[in-house]
């Protein structure tokens, strides 16, 4: 048995409860810290403060207090602090085995900022003992507790640490540097010529944690990094770990370095690929990994998916799932460069480990043929019910694309996409099968009726209001136009009776549906919504109300069948955010609220908003919603008698900086767009506390903007130090011509100087002018970003007769995204149904934006990118809109742009 | 506690030892992922009931859940995790784990079951202390861990790292047959 401190737990105190055992029940088992309490063990913890120290004793406390710690037990800040001071009275004892629980105990307690200086000169003592176990821990508990200040005091140590001969010692600085680079970069980043000599050390673990905190300290300044891993790796990094290091700081340098593609000469991916045959399998995954991760030929891929072929056959779990895993990510992408593993996969669908199993089979499914996919969904289906959510989901999706991929087959897939929904599973998972299903109904026009069907019997039962409602949603759209609508009712009827209020209102707008659409469903219909009149919810009754009285078509007067169609069940063309905005400042008056006022600009969301996760937002808590920017500017600008007459505000820009940041006069510009002219509205922010400046004019130079010209001014009178003020200049242009040009700015005013102990201004003013950038109008400036609900239903509803379609070649492009936001930017129009976005190592993409031009111009645009060649990318353009000349004119654009 | 990027260095969020009922025998979380004691628990249930039914015997298994990746082993009644982020190389994280459990039976020689871990908790919590710190991996070779945490035991017993593994092993095989004769 071995003989350690906790061993005598079982002290005279400790048995007691221990003895109970055979009382109470025989199954309880024995525990060194049966019946351990709280209390009792602080109250034991007044044993520090004994002048004749007893170390095991000690010891054995401050175990009791680590177990009640580990076990999620909690003490309050005094019985912390009491905790605390105890524990520093034991840097008296010299006994080593508590020094090293008295370290523990204070990083555990993570004192506060007047405690730490309590213990500091125990510790920078211990620094700097001869014991190298000593001064290891102490640099590692130091650097946990203290602050800034504290730090600067013992910098010099750890910089002497960390080349110290002794690796554990050099270790501890160089881990505790790392931490302490996120709260003290300053100080760290001087330690940078120590940080370089360790990495050179024949220690590996020293090497390891030296490349870790010296690529930290340099992560911004990408020469640093690329001169330090070209350096790297030809010299022989010893560490396997730190090996796995550098090769992921080697594919960050190749990621952004778009140098090296062209004279063939790539040092740095000769490197990953000698990783392949290193003698450590951990280096050998993490280089292949990297190497499929990017944008490879086939020929460089080939390499890396032989060698994880190899870990497939392992005997080691762990080294059969990161081989697989790795291969179903490059499935992904591209599945030719897998297919060569097949049969090692195929065996893998019987592996012990579920995980990997289910790896494998998702990984056929992508790279199999046509043949194979009956066999392999019925080896899925036998192990559904093992495997956890999270691979459910994997199979879900691998399925989808495989049922998109090979449509003939949808039917097997299909009826296993229903079964799963009557299995059990957490809303993400079936989240994911709805998902999946309504992505296969709008794609492959063969499976709705049945697609449907299905979703209809999993509403029957189906715990989650979300989806309810969205597959309700769903069944109204689409449902009227198959070939026997009133299938459908019964199914979405008794909704109406069985669900909760959310469900029940989504379910009496689809049955209006159902009645618009469906002529000969339409008496049916009535009686069921007449049903709903008395229901206890007054949504459901409302929408209930609303629908009988304008779908009855004696009822509506002056109304034709298709407006009341437009009315109840087009897409809301107005963004609902604004919309909302717009009623909130919406005051009640003899004027009605008029949709039309609405801007339909889309907002684009802060960035800021998505990045962080982590803090999550109280439930309930009202978001504040900005009033609509356009609505302001269409107040104001209304207000200015010159401009009154300019009618309905189309657009205003975001405002474009006129002038370098912390300059003498801030400028900024607002493009305001109308019918038949523009308004230019100059802010300017005078930032000299010296000045007050008078008359201040923007002279605008139109030259370079045949199409306009100047009609009005509105000088400043005056723009004292820091209260901004506002400058306009109107231009007429040719009415719904989306006319470009490029305009030169100066500012002219007249200068005067301020006291300003007195603030008293000089009489006399000098006349003086400050030149400012130019500005441009283009044809982006004439786009609303205006989204629609449904791309498809709209792009159908146009008039096909206004497509224009074309070809382009973007040329040589730093990736195929970056081509996708270019062209969006140029065409100012808004990204639909997130296609926005580039998956990873796509080699074409399609995007769909919308936008209306201006004339009030809806205007559709289909975008498919294509790489061809290394980065060469093609595009090819559709347009539909109201007007075929618009269509022309947005090819134009492009064309120009 | 501080988090690192992926990119920079591989890092682990929790470590633990679990009892053949899920319960807790001793664990250190790295990550701010779990910030009450009751989601930790809750981890802790989950990572337990989802690996039960497996065989981590011989060979250290692995499974990806919640967005981790769990590699884990049992020996006798005490089951060992090491945690870590989705997108971590599984073999480093493996490769913490066999530190972790190796360097446990030298310091329990060989002994490894819940009893003996309660009573040597202060040597596991240590050893914890001595392969992760804040996250970063410390040490991952057994011998190396052991004889950290030994040499500053109490009663200066020989220090572990001239005990090799197989010794240990030998010395587990010799108390398994022992409690199987009683």
């Amino acid at each position: 048995m071995p003989s350690s401190l906790a061993g005598d737990l079982t002290d005279p105190e400790m048995t007691q409860p221990y003895m109970k055992k055979d009382d109470d029940e025989e199954e309880i088992e024995y525990s060194p810290f049966f019946g351990i309490e709280k209390g009792a063990v602080l109250q034991e913890a007044r044993a520090f403060h004994d002048p004749q120290l007893d170390a095991r004793r000690c010891s054995q406390v401050i175990t009791k207090l680590l177990y009640l710690l580990n076990q999620g037990e909690t003490f309050t800040k005094v019985e912390a602090t009491e905790v605390f001071f105890a524990v520093t009275k034991l840097f008296q004892s010299k006994d080593a085995g508590l020094r090293r629980l008295v370290y523990l105990m204070i990083k555990e307690l993570s004192p506060s900022s007047d405690e730490v200086i309590i213990v500091t000169s125990s510790l920078m003592k211990d620094m700097n003992s001869k014991t190298d176990m000593y001064r290891a821990n102490a640099i590692r508990v130091l650097c946990r507790i203290i602050d800034g200040t504290l730090l600067t005091q013992i910098e010099r140590y750890l910089k002497q640490a960390i080349v110290d001969k002794n690796p554990v010692i050099a270790s501890a600085s160089l881990v505790s540097g790392i931490h302490l680079l996120q709260e003290n970069p300053e100080i760290v980043k001087r330690w940078s010529n120590e940080v370089q000599e360790a990495v050179q050390s024949r220690a590996a673990l020293v090497q390891f944690h030296g490349l870790a905190l010296l690529h930290q300290i340099r992560q911004n300044d990408r020469l640093a990094i690329s001169k330090m891993v070209s350096g790297l790796t030809k010299g022989s990094v010893r560490s396997h770990l730190a090996q796995c290091l550098l090769i992921r700081y080697t594919s960050q340098v190749i990621r952004e370095s778009t140098m090296n593609t062209q004279n063939g000469d790539r040092p740095f991916f000769d490197y990953l690929e000698s990783c392949l045959r290193h003698k450590s399998e951990m280096v050998i995954l993490e280089a292949a990994r990297k190497i499929a991760e990017m944008d490879v030929t086939s020929r460089e891929l080939a390499p890396a998916v032989t060698v994880l072929q190899l870990f497939l056959t392992s005997s080691k779990p762990v080294l059969r799932f990161a081989a697989v895993r790795t291969l179903n990510k490059v499935a992904m992408t591209r599945p030719l460069a897998v297919t060569n593993c097949n049969v090692d996969l195929e065996s893998l669908m019987s592996d012990q480990n579920r995980s990997i199993a289910t790896l494998a089979i998702t990984t056929l499914l992508k790279t199999g043929n046509e043949s194979s996919v009956d066999r392999l969904m019925k080896q899925i289906t036998n192990f559904m019910s093992d495997i956890t959510d999270e691979f459910k989901i994997v199979v879900v999706e691998a399925i989808r694309s495989l049922c998109l991929k090979f449509p003939l087959k949808h039917r097997s897939m299909m009826n296993f996409l229903s079964n799963s929904l009557r299995e059990e599973g957490g809303f993400e998972y079936k989240k994911a099968i709805v998902d999946s299903i309504v992505t296969i109904i709008s794609e492959i026009p063969d499976a709705k009726e049945i697609g449907l069907l299905y979703l209809c019997e999993f509403i029957e039962d189906c715990e989650f209001t979300y989806l309810s409602s969205q597959i309700l949603h769903l069944l109204g759209n689409e449902g009227p136009r198959t070939s026997d609508p009133s299938r459908y009712i019964r199914y979405i009827y008794n909704r109406v009776i069985l669900e909760n209020a959310t469900v029940r209102a989504s379910a009496v707008s689809t049955l209006a549906k159902f009645g618009a659409l469906v002529d000969a469903l339409k008496p049916r219909i009535f009686v069921l919504l007449r049903r709903c009149l008395f229901d206890t919810d007054d949504e459901v009754r409302d929408r209930a109300t609303l629908y009988l009285q304008t779908l009855d078509g004696e009822g509506a007067v002056g109304n034709t069948e298709k407006d009341v169609k437009e009315f109840l069940f087009g897409s809301l063309d107005v963004p609902l955010a604004n919309l909302e905005a717009s009623l909130r400042t919406y005051e009640p008056s003899e004027e009605p609220f008029d949709i039309s006022f609405v801007s339909r600009e889309v907002k684009s969301q802060p960035l800021h908003e998505k990045k962080a996760p982590g803090k999550k937002q109280l439930a309930g808590a009202p978001t504040p919603v900005p009033v609509s920017a356009v609505d302001a500017y269409q107040k104001m600008l209304s207000s200015i008698p010159e401009f009154s007459g300019f009618g309905k505000l189309f657009k205003s820009s975001e405002p474009v900086e006129l002038t370098e940041a912390e300059t003498e006069y801030a400028v900024n510009v607002v493009k305001h767009i109308y019918k038949g002219h523009i308004v230019l509205q100059y802010n300017c922010t005078n930032t000299i506390p010296e000045q007050l400046l008078e008359n201040v004019i923007v002279y605008v130079d139109a030259t370079d903007a045949e199409e306009f010209s100047e009609v009005c001014s509105k000088p400043l009178r005056s723009l004292p130090y820091d209260s901004p003020g506002q400058i306009f200049v109107a231009f007429e242009k040719p009415e719904h011509i989306p006319a470009a040009g490029k305009f030169s700015n100066v500012l002219k005013f007249i200068v005067k100087e301020v006291d300003i102990s007195t603030g008293e201004v000089d009489e006399d003013g000098v006349e003086d002018e400050y030149q400012i950038e130019d500005l441009e109008i283009v044809s982006a400036d004439y786009m609303l970003r205006v989204a629609v609900s449904n791309f498809r239903n709209a792009w159908e509803d146009m008039d096909p007769e206004s497509e224009r379609v074309d070809e382009y070649g973007l040329g040589v492009r730093e990736s195929l995204a970056e081509a996708v936001s270019a062209v969006i930017s140029i065409l100012g129009m808004q990204p639909c149904e997130g296609t926005e976005v580039v998956p990873k190592n796509a080699r074409s993409h399609a995007c769909l934006l919308s936008g209306v031009f201006i004339g009030d111009v809806k205007v559709l645009v289909r975008l498919s990118f294509g790489l061809s060649g290394p980065k060469e990318v093609a595009m090819k353009l559709a347009v539909r809109s109201d007007d075929p000349q618009v269509s022309e004119k947005i090819h134009e654009i492009v064309a120009s742009g | 506690m501080g988090e690192f990027s992926k990119e920079s260095c591989p890092s682990v969020k929790s470590i633990l030892i679990l009892d053949s009922e899920g319960k807790r025998v001793a664990v250190k979380y790295f990550s701010d992922d779990w910030s009450t004691n009751a989601s930790k628990l809750t981890f802790e249930k989950s990572v337990f009931t989802k690996t039960l039914k497996t065989n981590a015997r011989s060979e250290a298994e692995i499974t990806l859940f919640d967005g981790y990746i769990v590699v884990y082993k049992f020996v006798q009644d005490l089951h060992f995790f090491v945690v870590a982020g989705d997108d971590e190389n599984e073999l480093i994280i493996a490769n913490v784990l066999q530190g972790f459990s190796d360097s446990v039976g030298l310091l329990l020689r060989g002994d490894v079951e819940k009893r003996t871990a309660l009573e040597n908790l202060d040597l596991i919590l240590l050893c914890i202390d001595e392969i992760i710190d804040g996250g970063i991996i410390l040490e991952t070779d057994a011998n190396i861990i052991a004889g950290k945490v030994a040499t500053n035991a109490a009663d200066g017993s020989a220090p572990f790292s001239e005990q090799t593994i197989s010794q240990a092993l030998a010395t587990a095989r010799e108390h398994l047959a022992r409690s199987l004769l009683k």
